[in-house]
């Protein structure tokens, strides 16, 4: 199966284990990533919040490409994918402000019809895969790892990237379990890890941060699982500043994409998902990742 | 004559608005009109859902639910010279929740935009200077350049805070998760071009006078 894939801005730095894992993941399910040539920046909500015109115009350049592309653009980057999903709805309910980004795009002689598919991947291997599609290839067993499964906000809200429950999602949840994780009981799992905050009140952020972790080693999880390059950045660096701000030490937390489990799953090894790229690699909390896959699944 | 604007915009008299806040009145009803179902915010029943569901309505001054009764009120000046607005995540977990399904977060993104229009906020307010820096890297590459954002955001508000980001950086180089050169896009000169065509039809911010002391993070600046 062919998709176009945008990685976005985060995963080719602060990102960059989800990128490797997006990619380890995908070609373990013989699925074919191709590179959105040329793609920029997705708009981002710096950018969206002040400027609507020109943060459509410069999020809908990506939709044209990917309409030239031909193939469903598969997004990470949880909030390129809520910017540019909401893009959509914008050109589809807001004739005026269509024209206008049309006539931008005009200018870099790009035309589009807002028809192509924006999808997060982990809708992808719900619908295109499934669990049992995942477990028929698996090659490692999850069974042991408890996870605090971390949806965050934007795939959540304001729309929904998986047929799931709002207050509640549990699609995460269910494909981990489906590989032999125990997801916890993880009542935060939509709350929001303060997003850009941590630039501009960062104090406001690192108390959501504390909450999210908190939460979770109340439930004595392994790690937490994000969705999202923001989330799992804040969530890492918000905790090392804790530890070196108040004295008290306390081992932190690790913090992992699903994609990174879902590949080591599938028999990827540690480095082909970046583990390597985490504060804390979990190598040492599940010895199992460091070991040969076998068949047995 | 006395002005019949007092301090700040505040009507002098009771229920006589003054030419500020008449105009910041009308340029905020054209931004909640331009939201689809922006008509609703004359729904709410004041419940608070959205304020008890924001996780960060304790570090705001004026909450959620105050925004939409301070509108109604016709007091927007109090609104946009509000932390509120900056507070604001963009979780939607207000938006999601709203009995009266009124669209709270676009509000909030419409009264951003007015204020940043009318400068309303201080000197270097971080969230200007970060998006301000943000819009200079996507002119200057397409893409976000994470570790040149950073470190000029945070240069720009005050060196003191980039001092404060070392540790933290190193531990990302350790990590492999800064790249150093930034990626500059093939197609930059269109999308330039398409960014100076859209630019036309958002309202540029209304003083021109106030609006120069954006200059010096403004186009002009990039190499």
């Amino acid at each position: 199966m062919d998709y176009s894939y945008y990685p976005g801005c985060s995963l080719h730095s602060t990102g960059v284990a989800y990128d490797d894992s997006m990619r380890a993941t995908f070609a373990a399910l013989d699925a074919n990533l191709v590179d959105l040539d040329d793609w920029n920046c997705c708009g981002a909500t710096a950018y969206m919040s002040v400027k609507e015109t020109v943060a459509c115009s410069v999020s809908a350049r990506n939709l044209a490409l990917a309409e030239q592309a031909g193939l469903d653009l598969v997004a990470p980057c949880s909030a390129c994918w809520c910017v540019l999903n909401k893009t959509l709805k914008f050109m589809h309910e807001l004739p005026e402000l269509r024209q206008n980004v049309e006539d931008a795009l005009q200018e870099a002689g790009l035309t589009c019809n807002f028809e192509t598919a924006v999808r997060h991947p982990l809708e992808v291997l719900i619908t295109d895969f499934g669990a049992e599609g995942l477990a028929a290839r698996q090659k490692r067993s999850l069974n042991g790892l408890r996870v605090a499964c971390y949806y965050g906000c934007q795939i959540v809200r304001p729309a929904l990237a998986t047929e799931d429950d709002a207050e509640i999602p549990m699609a995460l949840d269910e494909l981990l379990a489906g590989l032999g994780a125990t997801p916890v009981p993880y009542p935060p799992k939509a709350r929001c890890c303060g997003g850009m905050l941590v630039a501009t009140f960062e104090d406001v952020a690192a108390k959501l941060c504390d909450e999210l972790v908190d939460w979770a080693r109340v439930e004595n999880a392994d790690c937490i699982v994000t969705t999202c390059p923001l989330c799992h950045a804040n969530l890492e660096l918000l905790q090392e500043k804790a530890a070196s701000g108040n004295g008290a030490e306390r081992a932190p937390l690790p913090i992992a994409y699903f994609t990174q489990l879902i590949g080591l799953a599938l028999g990827c090894t540690p480095e082909q998902v970046g583990l390597d790229h985490n504060f804390v690699p979990l190598t040492h909390e599940f010895p199992a990742f460091t070991e040969a896959p076998s068949h047995a699944g | 004559m006395p002005s019949a604007t007092g301090m700040a915009g505040l009507p002098a008299e009771p229920g006589v608005f003054g030419k500020t806040e008449r105009e910041l009145h009308e340029a905020f009803l054209t931004e909640v009109d331009r939201i689809p179902g922006g008509e609703r915010l004359r729904r709410c029943i004041q419940c608070g859902t959205c304020t008890g569901s924001c996780p960060v309505s304790y570090a705001m001054d004026l909450t959620p639910r105050e925004v939409v009764a301070y509108f109604r009120a016709g007091a927007i000046d109090p609104i946009l010279r509000s932390r509120t607005i900056w507070v604001c995540a963009s979780c939607y977990q207000c938006t999601t929740r709203c009995p009266a399904n009124i669209k709270i977060t676009e509000l909030l993104y419409a009264l951003k935009r007015v204020s940043y229009d009318k400068q309303v906020f201080p000197h270097r307010f971080p969230v200007y200077v970060l998006s301000e820096t943000f819009v200079q890297q996507i002119k200057k590459y397409g893409r976000n350049h994470e570790a040149e954002l950073l470190r000029k955001y945070f240069l720009r508000t005050g060196i003191r805070r980039l001092f404060k980001q070392v540790p933290l950086a190193s531990k990302l180089w350790q990590r492999g998760r800064i790249r150093l050169r930034p990626q500059r896009i093939k197609g930059i000169d269109g999308l330039r071009r398409i960014i100076a065509r859209a630019e036309q039809f958002d309202r540029p911010p209304m003083h021109e006078k106030e609006a120069g002391r954006t200059r010096e993070v403004g186009y002009e600046a990039i190499g």
